[in-house]
């Protein structure tokens, strides 16, 4: 029996039929009756953002630390245009979204009518998949198509474009067993052939490393549990990317830390020397490889990817499986058990002494200095201080961001959410609120720097009116530390605009807000302080005064192959031509 | 001279083909797309084209299932191996995509072009005009006593070739409808 509502009344229900608790949004004219609806009903909280970017970051920060779609709702024109960054940061990272934006009435639409804009066209580039529903009979199946889409294979986010005539009119509900999803079934299990010839590969292999990344994360708990026993029972070295931190932990005994234009030393090395590279769920970023004729030269490589096209698009593999990295992983531990469990032992054992070699670089140390806080003592300070806490991370983007990755340890998949694909300063703020209203007895610390603070900071009022007790530790260095890093290495140290002139008093900001502000710059008060931010019940803006120069290493610069890699300031000069200052 | 490494199927046109396959060369293919024919479908096609850089030669879309709202797309395209194989992937993961075809790889294949030539002239230009359509086998659609406007229907090679003929003798414009292509057989 179908049901007649108004449209408005069907986005609310089709939400409820789909498990949504949680929408972020900011309303407006061609949104109001969808906003009425919301009003009368208590089942779907709607936390109210300052700024459409941060609806979307936040509901970012809500499905990567839950493993649910995030929900928008904006209004047409420049709701939509706001939440376009948004969205291609989903698209980048692969988050499933559902974001509904109004639109100005059928009628209307083409007269360049006030707020209108054509958000389907500007938004295709930018989603999975988006829609303009122009028949009200037609809207419920369409959002029921949406969370299938936003959630299968791939995860991507989608948008559902609806007019504000649609909303008022009246049709026919179908509830989502009787939608018609299409033939969008994109396949999970991986072909057999190729998983067998994975597992010759791995008995043999006297040099193998897993690479692994956000696949890992977006396939589930599952696909981390089978990774943890994959790695343990093998006992090859593994390294993950930015995004993929948390799947095998970093207390585990194979972890070689992230590897990449910022990564660990022995985990690049590794990647360049394996003989066996196994990536699961990861995309060849260019962070990763440097430069691609160089890279991992003496190596077979397979890839675990539930995305064709991400299969031979930059580095040509020879063992492709496309799957969901679950399933496919099963399979592997399955065929290799039955087997009999082979690995090329004497070669491991070689491997890992070489290892052991690269490792005792110690590529992280870097100066402690008892005057100024430097950067990463700071993230030492911060990981020994909140160790074994129920705890979740966002960041911003640039050096915050990679010390992040490489000082703070993940033990457990989803509680680490960064802009990795697009790189949004602006990310974390909102992130972090999406990622507390999940988790509202968690501790959600934004890893920050000043500069991108500033650009979605008005979401402080999100955190305050909805109780989000989110904790802003922001490295202050009253720099753009990654532009200036740059500026320094690569275009003879003229720092063109990469300071932060002008910047707030954060205690004082923090106070207009209404929320608890902290400041601290010596190093012997950074315990108490961190503590104090620990303690408090509510958001907190901390501002960490950090030294202004410090540079970023390891570093691989553009251009350069991962043997090429910069362990410190020694190292700079003249290391980087003019080749590879093209480059990002 | 390197080795004949003649992959089976790697042409459509000569057995005597041979390409070394180490070699990066950008090549021609002709794929045939089948998609829903929704709103914005062949947007998001040529958006995937110009967003990655990729060439189209030539395109041509039209429902050919109306009961099922079915559009076929042809779309020839040049690019090295690797990107055509990228373009084919990053196709078929679209959403309202099903099928994608690469008639130049899957076997042998027909394609044809549609052109419509407008050329004026009079006297002895106008009676070659007329003799080369009739070896080209080009129908004369319209006339006046200035002007022949000919059909003409071929392969985008011969319809160059017949335009290059016409240009002497007074092309004034050409509409042309972009390849259509079918795999042979069964």
């Amino acid at each position: 029996m179908t049901r007649q509502m108004s449209g408005a009344k069907m986005v609310v229900q089709a939400l409820r039929d789909q498990g949504v608790d949680t929408v972020f949004g900011y309303p407006g004219g061609a949104v109001l009756p969808i906003y009425d609806e919301i009003f009368l009903q208590n089942d779907i909280r709607h936390i109210l953002v300052r700024h459409e970017q941060g609806a979307v970051h936040a509901a970012e920060g809500y499905a990567r630390s839950t493993g649910k779609v995030g929900v928008v709702l904006v209004t047409s024109g420049p709701g939509a245009t706001n939440a376009v960054t948004g969205l291609t940061d989903a698209l980048m990272d692969s988050i499933p979204l559902v974001v509904l934006t109004g639109q100005v009435p059928t009628f209307m639409i083409g007269t360049d009518g006030f707020q209108e804009a054509d958000t389907v066209g500007i938004t295709r580039p930018c989603t999975k998949h988006n829609w303009l529903v122009k028949d009200t009979d037609a809207l419920s199946e369409v959002i029921h198509q949406a969370f299938h889409i936003a959630t299968a294979g791939r995860p991507g986010p989608v948008l559902i474009d609806i007019p504000k005539d649609v909303q008022f009119a009246a049709g026919a509900y179908t509830p989502p067993k009787q939608a018609r999803l299409g033939h969008y079934q994109p396949r999970v299990k991986g072909d057999i052939e190729q998983i067998t010839r994975l597992v010759e590969m791995i008995e043999t292999a006297e040099r193998p490393v897993f690479y692994t990344g956000g696949g890992v994360i977006n396939s589930g708990p599952a696909a981390s549990q089978l990774l943890r026993e994959i790695v343990d029972a093998t006992g090859f070295p593994i390294t993950s990317t930015l995004m993929g931190l948390g799947a095998y932990p970093a207390s585990g005994k194979s972890w070689l830390g992230m590897l990449g234009m910022h990564g660990l030393y022995e985990a690049n090395l590794a990647m360049h020397g394996c003989d066996l590279m196994i990536n699961i769920g990861a995309r060849f970023d260019d962070r990763i490889t440097g430069r691609i004729a160089d890279f991992s030269p003496g190596s077979k490589k397979a890839h675990i990817d539930i995305d064709p096209s991400s299969i031979n698009k930059v580095i040509h593999v020879d063992v492709p499986i496309i799957g969901d990295v679950a399933h496919v992983l099963e399979d592997v531990l399955k065929i290799w058990k039955a087997r009999g469990r082979k690995v090329n032992r004497d070669g491991l054992e070689a491997w890992w002494a070489q290892i052991g070699q690269w490792r005792a670089k110690n590529c992280l140390a870097y100066k402690p200095s008892d005057k100024t806080i430097k950067p990463q003592y700071a993230l030492e300070r911060l990981e020994a201080l909140t160790r074994g806490m129920d705890r979740y991370i966002t960041t911003e983007v640039g050096q915050h961001q990679m010390w992040a990755a490489q000082f703070l340890g993940f033990e457990d998949p989803n509680r680490w959410m960064t802009s990795g694909g697009l790189g949004t300063m602006g990310y974390g703020l909102p992130a972090s609120i999406g990622v507390q209203i999940a988790h509202p007895e968690a501790l959600v610390i934004n890893v920050a720097g000043e500069a991108s603070w500033l650009m979605n900071m008005q979401e402080m009022g999100t955190a305050v009116q909805f109780r989000a007790p989110v904790k802003q530790f922001i490295l202050n260095n009253e720099r753009l530390g990654m532009v200036r890093q740059w500026q320094e290495l690569l275009h003879g140290e003229r720092y063109s605009h990469s300071w932060s002139e002008s910047l707030p008093d954060f205690v004082k900001l923090a106070e207009a807000f209404g929320c608890k502000g902290i400041c601290v710059k010596d190093p012997a008060d950074l315990d108490d302080a961190i503590l104090e931010m620990l303690a408090y019940d509510g958001p907190v803006i901390f501002d960490c005064l950090v030294e202004k120069h410090e540079n970023c290493f390891p570093m691989i610069p553009s251009g350069k192959p991962h043997n090429e890699m910069l362990l410190g300031e020694a190292e700079t000069q003249g290391a980087i031509d003019a080749k590879g200052s093209v480059l990002v | 001279m390197s080795p004949l490494k003649i992959k089976k199927g790697s042409s459509s046109h000569s057995a005597y083909d041979l390409r070394d396959p180490n070699v990066e060369r950008l090549e021609r293919h002709t794929l045939a797309v089948l998609v829903d024919n929704e709103a914005g479908v062949l947007a998001r096609v040529i958006g995937l084209f110009s967003g990655r850089g990729y060439n189209i030669e030539s395109l041509t879309v039209a429902e050919v299932d109306h009961a099922g709202h079915r559009s076929r797309i042809t779309v020839v395209t040049t690019g090295t191996p690797a990107v055509i194989e990228q373009i084919k992937a990053q196709l078929a993961r679209v959403v309202p995509v099903h099928e994608v075809h690469d008639l130049t790889v899957e076997g042998p294949s027909v394609e044809r072009e549609l052109a419509l030539l407008k050329v004026c002239g009079t006297g002895e230009k106008r009676v070659e005009a007329l003799r080369l359509a009739d070896i080209f086998r080009a129908n004369a659609v319209d006339s006046t006593l200035e002007s022949f406007v000919f059909e003409i229907t071929g392969t985008p090679e011969k319809i160059d070739a017949f335009a290059d003929l016409m240009r002497p003798l007074g092309l004034q414009e050409i509409a042309r409808t972009g390849v259509a292509a079918l795999a042979r057989g069964c």
